[in-house]
């Protein structure tokens, strides 16, 4: 039954994440892409930690962290791009 | 662990796991089918966080039952991730507001520059 449910869940996120990459190649405005970068991420994170259940193996959750924590600073970096035109000041 | 014990916790892990499933699948949706870009910035910030969040408990209550003590780590994500996803969707609403994206209605706000 649970490699039931990860498979419909694999189907659910793949799924998530060809609509993430659809709004990332057409999205009309630059704010869009970066929204759709930062969603895509975070589609990874889950992505990782259901491998992480289905191979049984602990390494995934580093992994996914390292992706959480490079993820969220460039979020913050492309935003503070289009604010200021200039990553540090 | 008895078989009882086990087939309750694939019981329960399968239940976080397909509902997180939905709601990621439920944020992306909203990605993807909103009309402009302030009514897409509540999915993802919103649904697909939650969906993610509960994906890490199904994977907490997994390496809790397999391995011999409490497995916390995957908590540090779900905290992460509920942390920064707020700061993230501020950042690029503001950014939104800066560039003037249009809204809605059709038109972005003209009255004054917002962003500085």
């Amino acid at each position: 039954m649970l490699a039931a449910a990860i498979t419909i869940a694999l189907a659910a996120i793949s799924l998530a994440m060809l609509l993430n990459l659809w709004r990332l190649l057409c999205g009309p405005d630059l704010p869009d892409r970066i929204l759709a970068l930062d969603t895509l991420y975070i589609n990874t994170i889950a992505l990782l930690v259901l491998l992480g259940i289905h191979f049984d193996s602990l390494v995934y959750f580093e992994v996914s962290l390292l992706i959480a924590m490079m993820g969220f600073i460039g979020t913050v970096v492309f935003s503070k791009y289009v604010l200021r035109g200039d990553v540090i000041e | 662990m008895s078989a009882m014990s086990a087939m309750l916790l694939e019981i329960l892990v399968s239940l976080f796991l397909l509902a997180s499933a939905f709601f990621t699948l439920a944020g992306s949706i909203g990605l993807a089918r909103l009309p402009d870009f302030y009514t897409r910035l509540h999915g993802p910030t919103k649904a697909t966080t939650l969906g993610v969040g509960g994906m890490l408990v199904a994977s907490v209550l997994y390496f809790s039952a397999r391995g011999e003590w409490l497995s916390l780590n995957e908590l540090l994500i779900t905290m992460f991730l509920f942390i920064t996803a707020p700061i993230s969707a501020y950042l690029l609403a503001q950014a939104a507001l800066h560039l003037r994206v249009r809204d809605v209605s059709g038109g972005a706000d003209k009255s004054k520059h917002p962003g500085q």
